[in-house]
């Protein structure tokens, strides 16, 4: 069967069951949408690159599955650089197409010409510029099994005008023998001597703490988690990046730790005598100054990339797998710490004592952003997937929202990109049409991206928006208000300008604003009743507030701030 | 991607400082790209770089990458070169481990004042020389890097020498265990 490498490529990415693409046409790209048109696959029109890239990512964040995206070269391409970055620290898997100009004008500044590959080199799990139209098929599989295995990660196919346009035999390779990746090896043995070493610092251990980072997600591994967790009755905390990993209302489970981590789990690891890291990266945001982090504990380190191992912490026992197999092993083999009573009785005085708080609202408001999330939450069904931006609406939505299940929390970490949360939200409803999709934005970061709720509603998707609209680039007044004496620089953004409510309306959307705790339930109510069109509600929350705890930047985590409430008390 | 000092005083009698790191890539299109990105973007510093294709020629180059073994995180450079999809084989071999040679090239103007401590350095070093005109002769050493470095502190009497080296290429010693991430190719 003839096909043109056009068609290879939309006949290729069907092979590898994709049902959607995220994209926007242009020159480069152009040959490939016109097979676009005969497929099956649902094509969603962006309404910039970027946008794209990020649903991309909230659909694979949300179902596990691989996000495709396809733009054309030059600025299309250049435009969804960021999302492959984001994807690239945060092990997302994705598949991104971008059109190149032919090959006989590559290197000639040709228009729109840009090396897409080079620039994406150090963000991508790896890249394939695409010479013949026969290659086609192999690159897509191949590309497929990058992203998915191993560490996932973003990889990039730049597939040039004439290679789409000339015409090959339609062949589809079989298995990983015919993807020609002689130096990719993603499966690794596990070392007995590993999980027996494993096993007995855990029996040794008096303070241990189950360290739960993104990985175990990408491994697929909470079931495993929870037994051995159930069993061992071994603390969890749960990074940013493992939200839902553990259930948020499990007795075990101590929160999230790190910078803006709940006191008891910061504390924990910082007593902790073995930590048990788990697809954890030691990322500075969780171990605050690395030379003062967890001094007492020894570490066990799970993590499929053998680079992460020793990378910032030495461990005394690293194992290069896949978590989920790891902690199948430590089950088969026992692994027991003995009795906890004691630390757990010292984890739950810090509980008691330092909890996550805030201080109620006044009655006509401006309100509470944690309040807002709680209410949220409490109104949400189950099951109900959370996207959110950058900055405090972000910490607060990690600390405070339940997270119960795992893909139900759709989040920027390594990279912190603000814009992150509309388009991933539409993502993720795209692959979770059946769930509740929840963003929840600041003021800031909605203004980066909102422009895709367009899409939204052209195409069907009814997510829902809180903006936690506190007027100011929130987190970054924060640091300027503890750590620049109150000297604000650049951060104020106005809460009426653009007027939210009519900014959703012009988009199509259903716009709600709240500013008393009254309005708060009502809109709610109203916004959960509609589920035919997006909605955007426009909470008024106070400039004030701030993300507590905190670790200030390059602070041990031993100097941890809690809430100014409970500051008086004695530690 | 910075090059650091050359590792001066490294000879017999000092410690030796550097590593080498033997690996065997893919031949496609912005392999060696996808390396010196990834030494710039971490912050390793590479000391000189070798590329020719390998035994397995048309499929397969070998890029030989001298580091600074105190200022480098090993494990950490191999950890990440072997994640380079392109990257199929990384030979981690110790100085003591190794049989290291390079190849130096100088050219050096000469004239009859000169020209007989010229040849008799050459001859101490067992350098030949490889072109010649009334001016200047171009010789060429190859042996072992100390040996080309002591042979281009020999020239550093003589004007006008424009010198080139290869960087070193290293083998690990005849019955050497080694430490390779080559997991099942062949
Ligand atoms: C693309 C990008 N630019 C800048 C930053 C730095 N930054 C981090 S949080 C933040 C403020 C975000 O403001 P907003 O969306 O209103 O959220 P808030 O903190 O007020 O909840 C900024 C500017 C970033 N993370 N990403
Ligand atoms: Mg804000």
């Amino acid at each position: 069967m003839q096909l043109t490498g056009a068609q290879a490529l939309i006949k290729s990415l069907e092979q590898q069951g994709v049902d959607t693409v995220f994209g926007l046409p242009g020159g480069a790209i152009l040959p490939v949408y016109d097979p676009l048109l005969d497929s099956s696959i649902r094509h969603i029109l962006v309404r910039h690159e970027q946008g794209a890239g990020h649903m991309a990512e909230g659909y694979s964040l949300a179902t596990g599955r691989p996000g495709v995206a396809m733009v054309t070269s030059g600025p299309g391409s250049t435009n969804i650089v960021t999302p492959i970055a984001n994807a690239h620290m945060d092990s997302t898997p994705l598949v991104v197409i971008t059109g190149q100009v032919a090959t006989s004008s590559i290197g000639l500044d040709a228009f729109q010409e840009c090396d897409i590959t080079g620039i994406t080199m150090g963000v991508t799990k790896h890249n394939f510029l695409v010479r013949t139209a026969h290659e086609i098929p192999r690159a897509v599989a191949a590309a497929f099994h990058l992203a998915t295995t191993g560490r996932p990660g973003p990889v990039l196919i730049d597939l040039p005008k004439d290679v789409a346009q000339s015409t090959m035999e339609w062949w589809y390779p079989v298995g990983p023998e015919d993807y020609d990746l002689p130096g990719y090896h993603p499966l690794v043995d596990l070392d007995e001597a590993d999980v027996e070493r494993a096993v007995a610092l855990i029996a040794a251990a008096e303070r241990p703490v189950l360290y739960v980072g993104g990985g175990t997600l990408k491994s697929r591994a909470t079931a495993e988690l929870r037994a051995f967790a159930e069993r061992t009755r071994i603390p969890v905390v749960t990074t940013l990046m493992a939200r839902g990993a553990f259930p948020h209302s499990h007795e075990l489970n101590l929160g999230m730790p790190g910078m803006h981590g709940v006191y008891a789990a910061v504390t924990a690891m910082q007593r902790s005598d073995l930590l048990i890291a788990l697809g954890a990266r030691f990322d500075d945001r969780v171990t605050g100054r690395t030379a003062a982090f967890a001094p007492g504990a020894r570490v066990i380190h799970v993590d499929i990339d053998r680079a992460e191992l020793g990378k910032i912490r030495q461990a005394d026992v690293a194992i290069q797998g896949d978590v989920g197999m790891v902690l199948r092993a430590l089950e088969t083999a026992g692994a027991n710490p003995p009795r906890l009573d004691t630390w757990w009785s010292e984890i739950r005085s810090w509980q008691a004592t330092y909890p996550l708080t805030y201080d109620d609202e006044p009655t006509e408001g401006p309100l509470r952003p944690q309040h807002v999330i709680e209410s949220l939450a409490a109104n949400a069904p189950a099951g109900t997937i959370v996207a959110s931006g950058v900055g405090q609406h972000q910490m607060w939505t990690a600390q405070f929202w339940p997270f119960e299940e795992p893909n139900s929390w759709v989040n920027s970490g390594g990279a912190g990109t603000m814009g992150f949360g509309v388009p991933a939200a539409i993502g993720a409803k795209v692959g979770r049409p059946d769930r509740t999709v929840w963003c929840i934005d600041g003021d800031g970061c909605f203004q980066m991206t909102a422009q895709e709720l367009v899409t939204a509603r052209s195409e069907g998707i009814p997510i829902k928006v809180a903006i936690l609209n506190n007027s100011y680039l929130g987190m970054v007044r924060q640091w300027q208000e503890m750590f620049y004496d109150e000297r604000y620089s650049e951060v104020y953004l106005s809460p009426d300008l653009p007027d939210y409510v009519k900014l959703a309306e012009a988009m199509g959307c259903v716009g709600l604003r709240a500013t008393t705790p009254k309005e708060m339930s009502d809109v709610i109510d109203e916004a959960n009743a509609i589920n035919d069109v997006p909605v955007v509600v426009d909470f008024r929350v106070d400039a004030s507030e701030k993300v507590f705890p905190m670790v200030p930047a390059g602070a041990s985590n031993d100097d941890i701030l809690v809430h100014p409430s409970q500051r008086k008390e004695t530690r | 991607m910075n090059t650091p000092e050359p590792f001066a005083g490294e000879t017999a009698h000092s410690p030796v400082r550097h590593h080498i790191l033997s690996v065997l890539v893919e031949n496609k299109s912005g392999v060696l790209a996808r390396i010196a990105g990834l030494f710039a973007r971490r912050g390793f510093n590479i000391y000189s770089l070798a590329v020719a294709p390998s035994e397995r020629h048309a499929r397969f180059s070998r890029i030989t990458i001298v580091v600074d073994a105190e200022s480098t995180p090993l494990e950490q450079v191999v950890g990440q070169l072997d994640k380079l999809v392109n990257v199929v084989d990384i030979w981690d071999i110790a100085p003591r481990d190794a049989v290291e040679r390079e190849l130096l090239l100088a050219t050096i103007a000469t004239d009859v004042s000169n020209r007989t401590s010229l040849l008799d350095i050459l001859g101490r070093a067992g350098a030949s020389i490889i072109d010649v005109d009334p001016g200047a002769v171009t010789v060429m050493l190859s042996g072992t890097p100390a040996s080309c470095d002591e042979f281009e502190r020999a020239l550093e009497d003589y004007s006008s020498v424009e010198l080139h080296r290869t960087g070193r290429l290293a083998v690990p010693r005849l019955g050497q265990e080694l430490t390779s991430t080559e997991r099942g190719l062949r």
